[in-house]
Protein backbone atom coordinates (compact mmCIF):
# COMPACT_ATOMS: atom_id res chain seq x y z
CA UNK A 1 0.00 0.00 0.00
CA UNK A 2 1.20 3.20 -1.15
CA UNK A 3 1.34 6.17 0.73
CA UNK A 4 -0.28 9.38 -1.15
CA UNK A 5 2.14 12.78 -0.41
CA UNK A 6 0.41 15.70 -0.62
CA UNK A 7 2.28 19.02 -1.80
CA UNK A 8 1.07 21.82 0.49
CA UNK A 9 2.11 25.35 -0.38
CA UNK A 10 5.80 24.92 1.06
CA UNK A 11 5.32 21.73 3.12
CA UNK A 12 5.06 17.99 1.93
CA UNK A 13 2.33 16.14 3.19
CA UNK A 14 2.55 12.15 3.98
CA UNK A 15 -0.41 10.59 5.41
CA UNK A 16 0.19 6.74 5.86
CA UNK A 17 -2.91 5.08 6.03
CA UNK A 18 -3.02 1.27 6.90
CA UNK A 19 -0.58 -0.83 8.57
CA UNK A 20 2.88 -0.73 5.91
CA UNK A 21 5.25 -3.26 5.19
CA UNK A 22 8.54 -2.57 5.62
CA UNK A 23 8.81 -2.24 1.52
CA UNK A 24 6.29 0.53 1.54
CA UNK A 25 8.05 2.26 4.16
CA UNK A 26 11.47 2.40 1.94
CA UNK A 27 8.99 3.40 -0.75
CA UNK A 28 7.86 6.49 1.27
CA UNK A 29 11.51 7.15 2.23
CA UNK A 30 12.43 7.40 -1.19
CA UNK A 31 9.78 9.42 -2.67
CA UNK A 32 9.87 11.93 0.12
CA UNK A 33 13.54 12.29 0.23
CA UNK A 34 13.27 12.88 -3.65
CA UNK A 35 10.23 15.33 -3.38
CA UNK A 36 11.52 17.24 -1.45
CA UNK A 37 14.19 18.01 -3.59
CA UNK A 38 12.02 18.34 -6.62
CA UNK A 39 9.31 20.89 -5.15
CA UNK A 40 12.20 22.87 -3.01
CA UNK A 41 10.33 21.94 0.38
CA UNK A 42 11.07 23.56 3.41
CA UNK A 43 9.49 21.09 5.94
CA UNK A 44 7.66 17.66 5.87
CA UNK A 45 5.06 16.43 7.90
CA UNK A 46 4.32 12.07 8.78
CA UNK A 47 1.21 11.50 9.76
CA UNK A 48 1.10 8.06 11.18
CA UNK A 49 -2.32 8.38 12.82
CA UNK A 50 -3.29 5.28 11.44
CA UNK A 51 -0.23 3.30 12.08
CA UNK A 52 -1.11 0.82 15.19
CA UNK A 53 2.42 -0.66 16.01
CA UNK A 54 5.95 1.53 15.70
CA UNK A 55 8.32 -1.28 15.74
CA UNK A 56 12.24 -0.69 15.50
CA UNK A 57 12.80 -1.19 11.79
CA UNK A 58 9.53 1.88 11.53
CA UNK A 59 11.00 3.55 13.70
CA UNK A 60 14.48 3.64 12.52
CA UNK A 61 13.14 4.43 9.02
CA UNK A 62 11.43 6.87 10.12
CA UNK A 63 14.51 8.60 11.89
CA UNK A 64 16.62 8.01 8.50
CA UNK A 65 13.44 9.80 6.88
CA UNK A 66 14.12 13.14 8.99
CA UNK A 67 17.97 12.93 8.63
CA UNK A 68 17.65 12.93 4.60
CA UNK A 69 15.53 15.27 5.13
CA UNK A 70 17.38 17.50 7.34
CA UNK A 71 20.33 17.25 4.97
CA UNK A 72 18.42 18.34 1.92
CA UNK A 73 17.63 21.60 4.27
CA UNK A 74 14.34 20.82 5.42
CA UNK A 75 12.23 20.16 8.96
CA UNK A 76 10.24 17.29 9.52
CA UNK A 77 7.51 16.48 12.02
CA UNK A 78 6.04 13.15 13.06
CA UNK A 79 2.32 13.50 14.10
CA UNK A 80 -0.64 11.69 15.35
CA UNK A 81 1.33 8.71 17.40
CA UNK A 82 -0.93 7.05 19.23
CA UNK A 83 -1.20 6.77 22.88
CA UNK A 84 -1.12 2.94 22.93
CA UNK A 85 1.66 3.29 20.34
CA UNK A 86 3.69 5.37 22.25
CA UNK A 87 3.95 3.48 25.66
CA UNK A 88 4.53 0.15 23.59
CA UNK A 89 7.60 2.22 21.51
CA UNK A 90 9.27 3.32 24.95
CA UNK A 91 8.69 0.10 26.61
CA UNK A 92 10.53 -1.55 23.67
CA UNK A 93 12.92 1.11 24.37
CA UNK A 94 12.72 3.52 20.91
CA UNK A 95 12.16 7.52 21.34
CA UNK A 96 12.49 9.50 18.00
CA UNK A 97 15.11 11.60 19.66
CA UNK A 98 16.04 15.02 18.09
CA UNK A 99 12.99 14.66 15.69
CA UNK A 100 9.82 16.87 16.31
CA UNK A 101 6.27 15.14 17.29
CA UNK A 102 3.27 16.67 17.08
CA UNK A 103 0.28 16.26 18.42
CA UNK A 104 -1.57 15.78 15.01
CA UNK A 105 -1.74 17.36 11.60
CA UNK A 106 -3.35 20.79 12.75
CA UNK A 107 -0.11 20.91 15.11
CA UNK A 108 2.40 19.65 12.88
CA UNK A 109 1.40 22.58 10.61
CA UNK A 110 1.93 24.84 13.33
CA UNK A 111 4.81 23.51 14.69
CA UNK A 112 6.56 24.02 10.99
CA UNK A 113 5.19 27.17 10.22
CA UNK A 114 7.01 28.42 13.75
CA UNK A 115 9.90 26.40 12.73
CA UNK A 116 10.37 27.57 9.67
CA UNK A 117 9.59 31.53 10.85
CA UNK A 118 12.25 30.89 13.16
CA UNK A 119 14.86 29.66 10.63
CA UNK A 120 14.06 32.83 8.21
CA UNK A 121 14.23 35.45 11.16
CA UNK A 122 18.03 33.85 12.29
CA UNK A 123 19.00 34.26 8.28
CA UNK A 124 17.29 37.58 8.07
CA UNK A 125 19.43 38.54 11.45
CA UNK B 1 4.82 -27.90 6.29
CA UNK B 2 3.32 -25.30 3.80
CA UNK B 3 0.62 -22.68 5.17
CA UNK B 4 -0.92 -20.19 2.76
CA UNK B 5 -0.03 -16.39 3.17
CA UNK B 6 -2.49 -14.82 0.99
CA UNK B 7 -5.61 -12.58 3.51
CA UNK B 8 -6.63 -13.24 6.77
CA UNK B 9 -8.47 -16.41 6.25
CA UNK B 10 -6.36 -18.69 4.29
CA UNK B 11 -3.27 -18.22 6.67
CA UNK B 12 -5.27 -19.63 9.38
CA UNK B 13 -4.56 -23.24 10.75
CA UNK B 14 -6.17 -24.26 13.70
CA UNK B 15 -4.73 -26.35 15.57
CA UNK B 16 -7.08 -26.26 18.79
CA UNK B 17 -7.26 -22.39 19.38
CA UNK B 18 -3.97 -22.04 17.79
CA UNK B 19 -2.69 -19.57 14.31
CA UNK B 20 0.30 -20.49 12.74
CA UNK B 21 1.53 -17.89 10.04
CA UNK B 22 4.40 -18.68 7.80
CA UNK B 23 6.81 -15.62 7.98
CA UNK B 24 8.25 -15.58 4.25
CA UNK B 25 7.91 -11.54 3.23
CA UNK B 26 7.47 -8.38 4.79
CA UNK B 27 3.86 -8.23 4.45
CA UNK B 28 3.77 -11.49 6.30
CA UNK B 29 5.15 -9.51 9.39
CA UNK B 30 2.05 -7.49 9.30
CA UNK B 31 -0.61 -10.26 8.87
CA UNK B 32 1.35 -11.76 12.03
CA UNK B 33 0.21 -8.67 13.92
CA UNK B 34 -3.06 -8.73 13.14
CA UNK B 35 -3.57 -12.18 14.16
CA UNK B 36 -1.59 -11.21 17.33
CA UNK B 37 -4.03 -8.25 18.04
CA UNK B 38 -7.42 -10.43 16.91
CA UNK B 39 -6.61 -13.68 19.60
CA UNK B 40 -5.65 -10.95 22.01
CA UNK B 41 -8.54 -9.42 21.99
CA UNK B 42 -10.61 -12.44 22.00
CA UNK B 43 -8.92 -13.16 25.24
CA UNK B 44 -9.70 -9.77 26.58
CA UNK B 45 -6.41 -7.22 26.58
CA UNK B 46 -6.66 -3.51 26.81
CA UNK B 47 -5.66 -1.67 23.87
CA UNK B 48 -2.74 -0.98 24.87
CA UNK B 49 -1.81 -4.75 26.03
CA UNK B 50 -2.88 -5.51 22.23
CA UNK B 51 -0.61 -2.90 20.96
CA UNK B 52 2.89 -4.26 23.02
CA UNK B 53 1.80 -7.57 22.07
CA UNK B 54 1.56 -6.46 18.44
CA UNK B 55 4.98 -4.54 18.75
CA UNK B 56 6.48 -8.09 20.53
CA UNK B 57 5.11 -9.71 17.44
CA UNK B 58 6.20 -7.39 14.46
CA UNK B 59 9.90 -7.96 16.37
CA UNK B 60 10.20 -11.44 16.66
CA UNK B 61 8.80 -12.02 13.35
CA UNK B 62 11.45 -9.21 11.59
CA UNK B 63 13.77 -11.75 13.32
CA UNK B 64 13.21 -14.79 11.23
CA UNK B 65 13.48 -12.63 8.26
CA UNK B 66 16.48 -10.79 8.75
CA UNK B 67 18.18 -13.88 10.10
CA UNK B 68 16.43 -17.10 8.51
CA UNK B 69 14.87 -15.96 5.36
CA UNK B 70 11.71 -18.20 6.46
CA UNK B 71 9.74 -19.72 9.38
CA UNK B 72 6.56 -19.11 10.84
CA UNK B 73 4.61 -17.77 13.65
CA UNK B 74 2.22 -19.60 16.66
CA UNK B 75 -0.27 -17.80 18.69
CA UNK B 76 -2.64 -19.37 21.01
CA UNK B 77 -4.57 -19.15 24.10
CA UNK B 78 -3.06 -20.41 27.56
CA UNK B 79 -4.46 -20.40 31.16
CA UNK B 80 -2.72 -21.22 34.03
CA UNK B 81 -3.52 -20.76 37.60
CA UNK B 82 -7.06 -19.52 36.71
CA UNK B 83 -5.09 -16.77 34.63
CA UNK B 84 -5.61 -16.71 30.32
CA UNK B 85 -2.97 -14.99 28.06
CA UNK B 86 -1.26 -15.47 24.87
CA UNK B 87 1.71 -17.49 23.56
CA UNK B 88 3.76 -16.81 20.29
CA UNK B 89 6.08 -18.95 19.52
CA UNK B 90 8.25 -17.88 17.18
CA UNK B 91 10.19 -20.65 15.55
CA UNK B 92 12.71 -20.75 12.07
CA UNK B 93 15.54 -23.03 11.00
CA UNK B 94 18.08 -20.51 10.41
CA UNK B 95 21.54 -20.25 11.32
CA UNK B 96 20.90 -19.79 15.17
CA UNK B 97 22.34 -18.05 18.15
CA UNK B 98 25.61 -18.95 18.74
CA UNK B 99 25.53 -16.90 22.39
CA UNK B 100 22.25 -16.53 23.57
CA UNK B 101 22.85 -14.17 26.43
CA UNK B 102 24.73 -12.02 24.36
CA UNK B 103 22.01 -11.74 21.90
CA UNK B 104 20.08 -10.82 24.84
CA UNK B 105 22.25 -7.80 25.66
CA UNK B 106 20.54 -4.27 25.01
CA UNK B 107 22.25 -2.80 21.94
CA UNK B 108 23.79 -5.91 20.33
CA UNK B 109 22.70 -6.66 17.13
CA UNK B 110 24.61 -8.45 14.39
CA UNK B 111 21.57 -7.93 11.36
CA UNK B 112 19.83 -4.71 10.04
CA UNK B 113 17.80 -3.91 13.21
CA UNK B 114 18.70 -1.77 16.28
CA UNK B 115 19.62 -4.63 18.46
CA UNK B 116 16.53 -4.32 20.35
CA UNK B 117 14.88 -6.95 18.73
CA UNK B 118 14.90 -9.86 21.75
CA UNK B 119 15.57 -7.85 24.75
CA UNK B 120 12.96 -5.33 23.43
CA UNK B 121 10.21 -8.36 23.22
CA UNK B 122 11.54 -9.72 26.50
CA UNK B 123 9.89 -6.13 28.28
CA UNK B 124 7.02 -6.09 26.49
CA UNK B 125 6.15 -9.24 27.35
CA UNK B 126 5.84 -10.86 31.20
CA UNK B 127 7.34 -14.11 29.92
CA UNK B 128 10.23 -14.88 27.54
CA UNK B 129 12.60 -18.01 26.38
CA UNK B 130 15.06 -18.39 23.48
CA UNK B 131 16.18 -22.03 22.52
CA UNK B 132 18.67 -22.02 19.71
CA UNK B 133 22.82 -23.00 19.22
CA UNK B 134 24.39 -22.74 15.98
CA UNK B 135 23.09 -24.58 12.70
CA UNK B 136 19.75 -25.41 14.87
CA UNK B 137 17.77 -22.60 13.97
CA UNK B 138 15.79 -20.19 16.86
CA UNK B 139 12.43 -20.66 18.92
CA UNK B 140 11.65 -18.07 20.34
CA UNK B 141 8.72 -18.44 23.26
CA UNK B 142 6.82 -15.51 25.12
CA UNK B 143 3.86 -15.25 26.86
CA UNK B 144 1.89 -12.41 28.29
CA UNK B 145 -0.98 -12.69 31.28
CA UNK B 146 -4.24 -10.57 31.18
CA UNK B 147 -4.28 -8.21 33.98
CA UNK B 148 -1.10 -8.34 34.79
CA UNK B 149 1.34 -5.60 34.05
CA UNK B 150 4.98 -5.19 33.01
CA UNK C 1 -42.67 -27.12 43.84
CA UNK C 2 -46.19 -28.68 42.62
CA UNK C 3 -44.82 -30.76 40.12
CA UNK C 4 -45.35 -34.75 39.83
CA UNK C 5 -42.75 -37.10 40.57
CA UNK C 6 -43.55 -39.60 37.99
CA UNK C 7 -42.39 -37.19 35.20
CA UNK C 8 -38.83 -35.90 36.40
CA UNK C 9 -38.40 -40.53 37.15
CA UNK C 10 -39.46 -41.00 32.88
CA UNK C 11 -37.43 -37.91 31.92
CA UNK C 12 -33.39 -39.38 31.44
CA UNK C 13 -31.37 -36.56 31.29
CA UNK C 14 -28.78 -37.82 33.38
CA UNK C 15 -25.94 -38.00 30.93
CA UNK C 16 -23.19 -36.87 33.38
CA UNK C 17 -24.11 -40.01 35.43
CA UNK C 18 -21.90 -43.22 34.66
CA UNK C 19 -24.28 -45.80 35.08
CA UNK C 20 -27.75 -46.61 35.33
CA UNK C 21 -27.98 -47.37 39.03
CA UNK C 22 -26.58 -43.83 40.23
CA UNK C 23 -29.16 -42.14 37.93
CA UNK C 24 -31.60 -44.40 39.41
CA UNK C 25 -30.03 -43.86 43.15
CA UNK C 26 -30.12 -39.69 42.51
CA UNK C 27 -33.82 -40.12 41.31
CA UNK C 28 -34.99 -41.62 44.19
CA UNK C 29 -32.58 -39.09 46.31
CA UNK C 30 -34.26 -35.99 44.54
CA UNK C 31 -37.98 -37.45 45.14
CA UNK C 32 -36.84 -37.87 48.70
CA UNK C 33 -35.64 -34.17 49.11
CA UNK C 34 -38.43 -32.55 47.07
CA UNK C 35 -40.89 -34.70 49.44
CA UNK C 36 -39.17 -33.20 52.11
CA UNK C 37 -38.53 -29.62 51.07
CA UNK C 38 -40.65 -27.57 53.50
CA UNK C 39 -39.09 -29.82 56.58
CA UNK C 40 -35.59 -29.91 55.68
CA UNK C 41 -35.24 -26.16 54.57
CA UNK C 42 -36.15 -25.29 57.47
CA UNK C 43 -33.63 -27.23 59.44
CA UNK C 44 -31.12 -26.11 57.62
CA UNK C 45 -32.29 -21.86 58.21
CA UNK C 46 -31.91 -22.91 62.13
CA UNK C 47 -29.17 -24.70 61.74
CA UNK C 48 -27.58 -21.75 59.86
CA UNK C 49 -28.85 -19.13 62.49
CA UNK C 50 -27.12 -21.78 64.95
CA UNK C 51 -24.06 -21.53 63.75
CA UNK C 52 -24.02 -17.91 63.68
CA UNK C 53 -23.37 -17.63 59.89
CA UNK C 54 -24.55 -14.91 57.51
CA UNK C 55 -25.15 -12.78 60.51
CA UNK C 56 -25.61 -9.82 58.78
CA UNK C 57 -28.91 -10.90 57.24
CA UNK C 58 -31.88 -11.58 58.57
CA UNK C 59 -34.03 -14.39 59.52
CA UNK C 60 -36.37 -13.68 56.26
CA UNK C 61 -32.97 -13.24 54.27
CA UNK C 62 -31.50 -16.34 55.36
CA UNK C 63 -35.27 -18.19 54.63
CA UNK C 64 -35.54 -16.49 50.93
CA UNK C 65 -32.41 -17.18 50.13
CA UNK C 66 -31.82 -21.09 51.60
CA UNK C 67 -35.12 -21.79 49.45
CA UNK C 68 -33.69 -21.23 46.33
CA UNK C 69 -30.52 -22.14 47.16
CA UNK C 70 -32.25 -25.35 48.13
CA UNK C 71 -34.24 -25.77 44.94
CA UNK C 72 -31.27 -24.99 42.91
CA UNK C 73 -29.68 -27.94 44.86
CA UNK C 74 -31.71 -30.56 44.26
CA UNK C 75 -32.23 -29.34 40.00
CA UNK C 76 -28.37 -29.94 40.12
CA UNK C 77 -28.48 -33.11 41.85
CA UNK C 78 -31.20 -34.54 39.19
CA UNK C 79 -29.64 -32.77 36.27
CA UNK C 80 -26.26 -32.89 37.42
CA UNK C 81 -25.21 -29.94 35.50
CA UNK C 82 -24.28 -26.79 37.61
CA UNK C 83 -24.89 -23.49 35.11
CA UNK C 84 -28.41 -22.71 37.01
CA UNK C 85 -26.45 -23.04 40.15
CA UNK C 86 -23.24 -21.07 39.26
CA UNK C 87 -25.28 -18.49 37.79
CA UNK C 88 -27.57 -17.91 41.04
CA UNK C 89 -24.20 -18.56 43.23
CA UNK C 90 -22.79 -15.68 41.35
CA UNK C 91 -25.97 -13.46 41.76
CA UNK C 92 -25.89 -14.13 45.49
CA UNK C 93 -22.02 -13.32 46.06
CA UNK C 94 -22.65 -9.90 43.88
CA UNK C 95 -25.81 -9.04 46.46
CA UNK C 96 -23.85 -10.24 49.75
CA UNK C 97 -20.60 -9.14 49.15
CA UNK C 98 -21.17 -5.53 49.58
CA UNK C 99 -23.09 -6.51 52.95
CA UNK C 100 -19.65 -7.97 54.34
CA UNK C 101 -20.38 -11.86 53.75
CA UNK C 102 -16.89 -13.65 54.33
CA UNK C 103 -16.25 -16.81 52.55
CA UNK C 104 -15.74 -19.15 54.56
CA UNK C 105 -19.46 -18.03 55.98
CA UNK C 106 -20.56 -19.40 52.16
CA UNK C 107 -18.57 -22.28 52.62
CA UNK C 108 -20.02 -23.03 55.76
CA UNK C 109 -23.63 -22.59 54.78
CA UNK C 110 -22.87 -25.26 51.94
CA UNK C 111 -21.09 -27.91 53.72
CA UNK C 112 -24.25 -27.20 56.28
CA UNK C 113 -26.47 -28.20 54.03
CA UNK C 114 -24.93 -30.96 52.85
CA UNK C 115 -24.95 -32.22 56.03
CA UNK C 116 -28.69 -31.67 56.91
CA UNK C 117 -29.38 -33.88 53.40
CA UNK C 118 -27.23 -36.43 54.40
CA UNK C 119 -28.52 -36.84 58.16
CA UNK C 120 -32.50 -37.02 56.55
CA UNK C 121 -31.03 -40.10 54.24
CA UNK C 122 -29.62 -41.74 57.12
CA UNK C 123 -32.73 -41.49 58.76
CA UNK C 124 -34.55 -42.81 55.68
CA UNK C 125 -32.16 -45.39 55.04
CA UNK C 126 -31.11 -46.50 58.09
CA UNK C 127 -33.32 -49.91 57.76
CA UNK C 128 -31.37 -50.97 54.63
CA UNK C 129 -27.51 -50.17 54.94
CA UNK C 130 -26.57 -51.94 52.02
CA UNK C 131 -29.42 -48.85 50.03
CA UNK C 132 -27.83 -46.30 52.36
CA UNK C 133 -24.38 -46.68 51.25
CA UNK C 134 -25.03 -47.07 47.59
CA UNK C 135 -27.34 -43.56 48.10
CA UNK C 136 -24.41 -41.89 49.68
CA UNK C 137 -21.85 -43.03 47.05
CA UNK C 138 -23.96 -41.26 44.83
CA UNK C 139 -24.92 -38.22 46.83
CA UNK C 140 -21.43 -37.80 47.50
CA UNK C 141 -19.49 -36.78 44.75
CA UNK C 142 -22.48 -34.79 43.26
CA UNK C 143 -23.07 -32.91 46.51
CA UNK C 144 -19.36 -32.10 46.31
CA UNK C 145 -19.41 -30.83 43.32
CA UNK C 146 -22.48 -28.21 44.04
CA UNK C 147 -20.42 -27.64 47.28
CA UNK C 148 -17.23 -26.65 44.95
CA UNK C 149 -19.51 -24.76 42.40
CA UNK C 150 -20.67 -22.33 44.90
CA UNK C 151 -17.34 -21.98 46.42
CA UNK C 152 -15.56 -20.95 43.56
CA UNK C 153 -18.44 -19.05 42.10
CA UNK C 154 -18.35 -17.02 45.49
CA UNK C 155 -14.51 -16.43 45.40
CA UNK C 156 -14.29 -15.50 41.81
CA UNK C 157 -16.83 -13.16 42.23
CA UNK C 158 -15.18 -11.68 45.35
CA UNK C 159 -11.91 -11.32 43.40
CA UNK C 160 -14.25 -9.82 41.07
CA UNK C 161 -15.38 -7.22 43.08
CA UNK C 162 -11.49 -6.78 44.75
CA UNK C 163 -9.86 -6.19 41.29
CA UNK C 164 -12.82 -3.67 40.59
CA UNK C 165 -12.13 -1.67 43.93
CA UNK C 166 -8.08 -1.69 43.09
CA UNK C 167 -8.63 -0.17 39.74
CA UNK C 168 -11.06 2.81 41.31
CA UNK C 169 -8.29 3.29 44.28
CA UNK C 170 -5.87 3.55 41.81
CA UNK C 171 -7.55 6.07 39.14
CA UNK C 172 -8.44 8.21 42.40
CA UNK C 173 -4.64 8.36 43.13
CA UNK C 174 -3.07 9.56 39.77
CA UNK C 175 -5.67 12.41 38.93
CA UNK C 176 -4.87 14.27 34.96
CA UNK C 177 -5.55 18.02 36.01
CA UNK C 178 -6.34 20.37 33.44
CA UNK C 179 -5.39 23.89 35.20
CA UNK C 180 -5.46 25.70 31.61
CA UNK C 181 -5.93 25.05 28.43
CA UNK C 182 -3.07 22.60 26.91
CA UNK C 183 -1.69 22.29 30.46
CA UNK C 184 -1.95 19.45 32.30
CA UNK C 185 -0.65 18.47 35.73
CA UNK C 186 0.34 15.65 37.10
CA UNK C 187 0.69 15.39 40.75
CA UNK C 188 2.14 12.11 41.80
CA UNK C 189 1.66 11.23 45.71
CA UNK C 190 2.94 8.16 47.05
CA UNK C 191 5.05 4.75 45.74
CA UNK C 192 5.14 4.23 42.57
CA UNK C 193 4.88 0.55 41.77
CA UNK C 194 5.87 -1.23 38.38
CA UNK C 195 2.00 -1.32 37.68
CA UNK C 196 1.12 1.96 38.91
CA UNK C 197 3.67 3.89 36.59
CA UNK C 198 2.42 1.86 33.91
CA UNK C 199 -1.37 2.89 35.09
CA UNK C 200 -0.25 6.31 35.51
CA UNK C 201 1.31 6.91 32.18
CA UNK C 202 -1.05 5.75 30.19
CA UNK C 203 -3.74 7.51 32.08
CA UNK C 204 -1.03 10.92 31.36
CA UNK C 205 -1.31 9.87 27.68
CA UNK C 206 -4.55 9.26 27.20
CA UNK C 207 -5.47 13.09 29.08
CA UNK C 208 -2.74 14.42 26.66
CA UNK C 209 -4.75 13.22 23.80
CA UNK C 210 -8.29 14.53 24.91
CA UNK C 211 -6.98 17.90 26.16
CA UNK C 212 -5.07 18.62 23.54
CA UNK C 213 -2.07 19.35 26.18
CA UNK C 214 0.91 20.95 24.86
CA UNK C 215 2.95 20.70 28.24
CA UNK C 216 2.88 18.57 31.25
CA UNK C 217 4.05 19.71 34.56
CA UNK C 218 4.56 15.91 36.82
CA UNK C 219 5.15 17.03 40.39
CA UNK C 220 7.31 14.36 42.21
CA UNK C 221 6.66 16.41 45.63
CA UNK C 222 4.67 13.41 47.30
CA UNK C 223 6.98 10.64 46.14
CA UNK C 224 8.88 9.47 49.06
CA UNK C 225 11.74 7.35 47.42
CA UNK C 226 12.71 6.85 44.23
CA UNK C 227 15.05 4.04 42.81
CA UNK C 228 16.44 3.19 39.45
CA UNK C 229 13.00 1.27 38.57
CA UNK C 230 11.03 4.09 39.01
CA UNK C 231 13.45 6.85 37.78
CA UNK C 232 13.22 4.66 34.78
CA UNK C 233 9.39 4.34 34.33
CA UNK C 234 9.45 8.91 34.67
CA UNK C 235 11.95 8.72 32.11
CA UNK C 236 9.45 6.60 30.29
CA UNK C 237 6.34 8.33 30.84
CA UNK C 238 8.50 11.52 29.67
CA UNK C 239 9.61 9.97 26.40
CA UNK C 240 6.24 8.49 25.66
CA UNK C 241 4.60 12.40 26.28
CA UNK C 242 6.84 13.66 23.99
CA UNK C 243 6.27 11.34 21.16
CA UNK C 244 2.69 12.71 21.36
CA UNK C 245 3.59 16.35 20.87
CA UNK C 246 3.98 17.28 24.63
CA UNK C 247 6.72 19.11 26.63
CA UNK C 248 7.54 17.79 30.69
CA UNK C 249 8.79 19.25 33.16
CA UNK C 250 9.36 17.33 35.96
CA UNK C 251 9.10 19.12 39.51
CA UNK C 252 9.60 18.90 43.39
CA UNK C 253 12.63 16.26 42.78
CA UNK C 254 13.88 16.45 46.82
CA UNK C 255 17.54 16.69 47.57
CA UNK C 256 17.70 13.09 48.44
CA UNK C 257 16.03 12.04 45.66
CA UNK C 258 18.23 14.35 43.04
CA UNK C 259 21.48 12.52 44.89
CA UNK C 260 20.28 9.19 44.79
CA UNK C 261 19.58 9.56 40.69
CA UNK C 262 23.08 10.83 40.21
CA UNK C 263 24.24 8.11 42.60
CA UNK C 264 22.62 5.41 41.05
CA UNK C 265 23.57 7.08 37.42
CA UNK C 266 20.13 7.91 35.77
CA UNK C 267 20.48 10.25 33.12
CA UNK C 268 17.92 12.89 33.73
CA UNK C 269 19.67 15.59 31.82
CA UNK C 270 17.18 15.04 29.27
CA UNK C 271 14.41 15.69 31.50
CA UNK C 272 13.42 19.67 32.21
CA UNK C 273 13.09 19.91 35.78
CA UNK C 274 12.35 22.92 38.08
CA UNK C 275 12.25 22.96 41.28
CA UNK C 276 8.37 23.74 42.43
CA UNK C 277 5.39 22.93 41.33
CA UNK C 278 4.96 26.77 41.28
CA UNK C 279 7.88 27.71 39.24
CA UNK C 280 6.75 24.34 36.80
CA UNK C 281 3.42 26.03 36.17
CA UNK C 282 5.36 29.31 35.53
CA UNK C 283 7.75 27.82 33.23
CA UNK C 284 4.59 25.94 31.32
CA UNK C 285 2.91 29.01 30.96
CA UNK C 286 5.63 30.90 29.45
CA UNK C 287 5.96 27.84 26.84
CA UNK C 288 2.34 28.41 25.67
CA UNK C 289 2.44 31.85 25.43
CA UNK C 290 1.29 33.28 28.71
CA UNK C 291 2.23 36.01 30.88
CA UNK C 292 0.72 36.37 33.96
CA UNK C 293 -0.12 40.36 35.04
CA UNK C 294 -0.56 41.69 38.39
CA UNK C 295 -4.27 43.16 38.07
CA UNK C 296 -3.46 46.21 40.32
CA UNK C 297 -0.57 46.97 37.82
CA UNK C 298 -2.94 47.33 34.83
CA UNK C 299 -5.58 49.09 36.31
CA UNK C 300 -2.18 51.37 37.53
CA UNK C 301 -1.22 51.63 34.46
CA UNK C 302 -4.86 52.33 32.77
Amino acid sequence: MEVPILKQGGYLIATIQAALSDADLIKLQDALVEQVGKYRSKGVIIDVTALDVMDSFATRTLRSIAHMIKLRGAETVICGIQPEVAFAMVQLGLTLEGISTALDLEEGLALLNKRTREREAARGR
Amino acid sequence: MHFSTSGLESARRHVGDEVRVLIEADSDIVLAREHGRLIGKKIGFSATDLTIIATAISEVARNILVFAKSGEIVIREVSEHGRSGIQITARDNGPGIPDISLAMQEGYSTGKGLGMGLPGSRRLMDEFQVISSAGNGTIVEMKKWVNQNG
Amino acid sequence: MAKKEDNRITSDTDQNVPSESIGELLRQLVAHLRQNRTQLRQEWARRITQAKLLTAMSQDEIFAEATTIYDNYVEALESGTFEALQGYARNLSERIIPRGVETQEVIGIVLLLRDVLARSLFAKYQHDFALLNRILDAYEPAANSIANTVAVGFVQERERTITQQQEAIRELSTPVLQVRERLLILPIIGVIDPQRARQLTEQLLRGIRTNRAKVVVIDITGVAAMDSNVANHLVQTVEASRLLGATVIVTGLSPEIAQTLVTIGVDLTKMNTVGDLQGGIEEAEKLLGYKVILVSDTTAQA
